[in-house]
């Protein structure tokens, strides 16, 4: 019978072990927690950190908001503003996106594999604690150096730092040099984690899961770990070749020894757009296991959904100049940028298309979880419109470093990313926490983000049209930007009560939130076979499994995904391949 | 149909941006913009098209198969895939694609490889922190700040050529209404063209964050009829007036350390770091944009510059207020 080495829910995964463990003075708790190798712990605390960051870069998008309510606005100063939308960049980017899809990942992946760690247990923590570490070296600049005055020594170069700006002789004292080492520190915990993931997933599979019958969860954060191979590297190295320059006399960014300020630009987007591929291959996974478990369907289009993921990690290798269309690239460079990133509409385009055939014919759960990724399914369709837009290079030459680009990357990371990462945690919370998240408060959280985020990022399309540049501490009064910016602002603000409402939920509910039990929402992947939250080894007996929704085989003896017949390999349904 | 309407809508749109802003990308004045602009349609079409049609599967599907309250518990049936569907999603994509890519990559041919009309205008421009330099090399002019143009309309082709670079950090010229962006990097010569249609002013920014005051690095454009454009290279191509009246204010700007920045053509001063003030009373602004070129602005400006634009290069000079005033005196005769 399909699945009966399956640990059944409530059956002998379920021990009290957990419990037990929590027991102790709050130094042992702590110490605990510190010295963990458990990827469930590390996971939590990616997680963790994440929303601290979440809540700092948030308080920093407000400070920028305030300031451009009014134009000729002196909320803060014109040095202090630049520092504020640099270390907002850096932040959202680097520690918050990153280690959010690094939580999950690092949680979900052994359990969705049926095993009992990650491949790497003490790498993945130290690779925790070198992101932490960055983080915590780029804040240390607000108080380091002249410290405590205005934003302190906080990097001013914006996020992208594009160089010769980030040169000793234009960027004095050390702000700089807290923004490139913190990154090179939190790079390598990045790499770390890409390395970790790879071999987990080809490595460490439970009995009977071949490749393709892995979740596709573990199948994206595959892909987005060889992105993060090919695209953290270069960062990392731009960021030593950056610091050669500013302490060990090198040249290669310093144009006025004849380095190249062009050379910079494409180490950085080199990284910077598979960066955005990073962070949404994750958002992707976290579709894939919501959409079928709420739709009460099998996901469609399994293998196109592999291939495509996989199509659009290769493709989007080779997009990076788009952001370098008025750099002044030959017209044959510039047709080329053109072409490469129109193409990867196109895997995109089939994974949206699948999703939507995935919910066809279902019977469509609107769980807080759902809802989000139903907001994720609108909102990234738009963000990958406009990104055709931007493609189009003349009308680029237009829009690019305006307001509707800032739109556009904002639609990706919160309208996309975020909302999918909401909408994961509303999924898997009850399983780390064992306690449900507060439905009612999760319909406030999402009515008020989709309500705050749509009247923030729709409207700020419009004055990049109407010729109002990124990076502006202010903005003259006569230009028709003024109450455009004033309903952003609004938007802002709504955004930032929704967060607080999912931080009250999230507190509240691990506090008196109603037990989850093992499989709260009836899903079919292996992390709900365990009890809830998991003891610390995962599963009791190591779980064999038949076919890619081993919880569906055991609930639906009389009708599995896939039959099993002797000496024949399956891929599962009507659609072989 | 529904391209049809969406073009209206555009149209529409284009019309309310234009009325509500100076520096809208619709409405075009010259033809680089006319190029975008012209896109932008096309695009905004077959994306509002495809945003259409995939919205509306979206949310049917959301409200069509959502759980009924009288819902049975039982689950659909589970269909895995559809090969056949699956291709017509992935090839009609492909064919759109390829139709966009090749409406705009004529473009991009069309606009960067325009060969270069003898009647054409050359001018210079080099980005500073946080200003403009501007050099018409057959002419002998070098200006900041305010450039001055020739219409380029249909009796009179005499569009600009512009090759830009920067002194110090990445700078981008931009004034929606001409052109799109191009940057300007240090040890580099990009290039770029205009051929405003109708005289008037336009206005831009730099588009590239260049440091602390990215923000009012503002740019202006007069598009100038040829008569008025003769008239001022004319003016331009003078050294700078020598009023006897106003000698004391002159010594001072010689004798203080303004001569190190600034030039003056006719006097010893020939400093390159700052603007060129040969003609500085003709201009608008000062300051980049920062402020109106007033009497009362120039003062407060000489006397500290950061009470105008904090964080620019200019330092405050610590004068006495005879020397501002008299120094003041001395640049407002400077026609």
């Amino acid at each position: 019978m399909a699945g009966s080495s399956i640990p059944v829910p409530g059956g002998l995964g379920a021990t009290e072990v957990a419990a037990a463990e929590a027991e102790g003075t709050w130094l042992e708790v702590l110490h605990s927690w510190i010295v963990t190798v458990d990827h469930k712990k590390l996971g939590i605390m990616y997680v963790l950190y994440a929303m601290l960051f979440l809540v700092i870069g948030g308080i920093e998008a407000i400070i920028i908001r305030i300031q451009l309510f009014f134009p000729d606005n002196h909320f803060v100063s014109a040095e202090t503003f630049n520092r504020i939308f640099t270390m907002h960049g850096t932040t959202m980017i680097f520690f918050v996106a990153m280690p959010i899809t690094f939580g999950f990942g690092n949680y979900l992946l052994p359990l969705m594999l049926g095993v009992r760690d990650m491949a790497f247990p003490r790498l993945n923590a130290f690779a925790f604690w070198m992101s932490a570490f960055g983080g915590l070296l780029l804040y240390y600049s607000f108080i380091g150096g002249v410290g405590l005055q205005g934003a302190g020594s906080a990097p001013d170069v914006g996020w992208w730092a594009y160089s010769p700006l980030t040169s000793r002789a234009f960027s004095r004292g050390h702000s700089t040099d807290y923004w490139a080492i913190s990154l090179i520190v939190s790079g390598f915990g990045s790499i770390g984690v890409g390395i970790n993931f790879i071999a987990t997933a080809f490595c460490t599979r439970c009995k009977g899961m071949t490749l393709f019958r892995m979740p596709l969860l573990p199948w994206l954060y595959v892909v987005q770990s060889f992105l993060i191979l090919l695209a953290v590297s270069p960062l990392t190295a731009a960021q030593v070749m950056l610091t050669i320059d500013r302490y060990l006399g090198g040249h290669f960014f310093d144009t006025q020894a004849g380095g190249s300020a062009l050379i910079w630009a494409h180490f950085f987007w080199i990284f910077g757009h598979p960066e955005v591929y990073v962070l949404i291959m994750p958002s992707f996974a976290v579709l894939n296991e919501v959409v079928p478990v709420f739709s009460r369907k099998a996901i469609f289009g399994y293998p196109a959904m592999v291939a495509a993921s996989v199509a659009i990690a290769f493709v989007s290798l080779g997009v990076w100049a788009h952001h370098m269309f008025t750099i002044g690239m030959t017209s044959v460079g510039n047709a080329f940028f053109v072409l490469s990133t129109m193409v990867v509409g196109i895997p995109t385009g089939i994974k949206i298309f699948n999703w939507i055939a995935t919910m066809w014919g279902g019977k469509i759960r609107y769980a807080t979880a759902m809802l989000f990724c139903v907001g994720f399914l609108v909102q990234f369709l738009i963000a990958g419109l406009t990104g055709i837009i931007l493609s189009i290079a003349p009308f680029n030459w237009q829009l690019h470093n305006s307001y509707f680009v800032i739109a556009h990357f904002h639609y990706v990371i919160v309208g996309g990313i975020l909302f999918a990462m909401f909408g994961g945690i509303y999924y898997w919370f009850p399983k780390v926490t064992g306690r449900m998240l507060d439905e009612r408060l999760g319909k406030w959280n999402f009515w008020l983000f989709v309500i705050g985020f749509h009247l923030c990022f729709d409207v700020m399309h419009v004055p990049g049209v109407l010729g109002m540049p990124r990076s502006i501490y202010t903005y003259e009064a006569d230009r028709g930007w003024t109450t455009l910016n004033q309903i952003v602002s609004v938007g802002a603000a709504i955004q930032g009560i929704a967060i607080a409402i999912l931080v009250y939920n999230i507190i509240r509910s691990c506090l008196k939130g109603a037990v989850a039990g093992p499989d709260p929402w009836d899903a079919w992947t292996l992390e709900w076979t365990t009890s809830s939250p998991p003891p610390p080894y995962n599963f009791a007996i190591e779980p064999v499994v038949h076919s890619r929704r081993p919880l569906w085989d055991l609930k639906h003896p009389n009708d599995p995904d896939e039959p099993l017949e002797e000496g024949m390999i399956h891929s599962g349904g009507k659609s072989p391949s | 149909m529904l391209q049809a309407a969406l073009l209206l809508a555009a149209c529409a749109a284009r019309h309310a941006f234009a009325l509500s802003s100076k520096t809208s990308i619709f409405s075009p004045a010259a033809t680089p913009a006319k190029v975008s602009y012209d896109l932008s349609l096309f695009v905004l079409t077959i994306t509002g098209g495809i945003f259409v049609t995939v919205a509306s599967l979206i949310l049917y599907a959301a409200v069509r198969f959502r759980r009924r309250p009288d819902d049975d518990g039982s689950e659909p049936p589970q269909i895995f895939g559809s090969n056949q569907i699956e291709l017509s999603w992935t090839i009609i994509p492909v064919l759109i694609v390829v139709v966009m890519f090749l409406a705009t990559a004529r473009m991009i041919f069309a606009i960067q490889d325009a060969p270069q009309p003898p009647s054409a205008l050359e001018v210079t421009v080099i980005g500073h922190q946080f200003w403009w330099e501007f050099r018409y090399p057959a002419q002998h002019i070098t200006t900041a700040n305010e450039l001055h143009i020739p219409v380029s309309d249909t009796s009179t082709s005499r569009p600009t050529f512009m090759k830009l670079t920067s002194a110090d950090v990445i700078h981008s010229f931009w004034v929606p209404r001409l052109s799109g962006k191009i940057d300007l990097l240090p040890n580099r010569i990009n290039e770029m063209w205009m051929d405003p249609h109708t005289p008037g002013l336009y206005v831009g920014q730099c588009a590239q964050f260049c440091g602390v005051q990215h923000a009012k690095m503002l740019l202006r454009v007069y598009v100038d009829t040829p008569e008025q454009f003769a008239a001022w290279v004319k003016q331009e191509q003078q050294p700078g007036v020598q009023d006897p009246a106003v000698a004391a204010g002159r010594h001072d700007f010689e004798s203080q350390a303004c001569m190190n920045c600034h030039a003056i053509a006719g006097t010893p001063a020939r400093g390159q770091f700052g603007p060129d003030l040969t003609h500085l009373a003709s201009r608008k602004t000062i300051a980049s944009g920062a402020a109106d070129n007033t009497t009362e602005n120039l003062e407060r400006w000489i006397d500290n510059p950061d009470l105008i634009k904090t964080g620019s290069l200019m330092p405050a000079m610590h004068l006495t207020a005879d020397q501002v005033h008299d120094i003041t005196a001395y640049l407002n005769t400077l026609q």
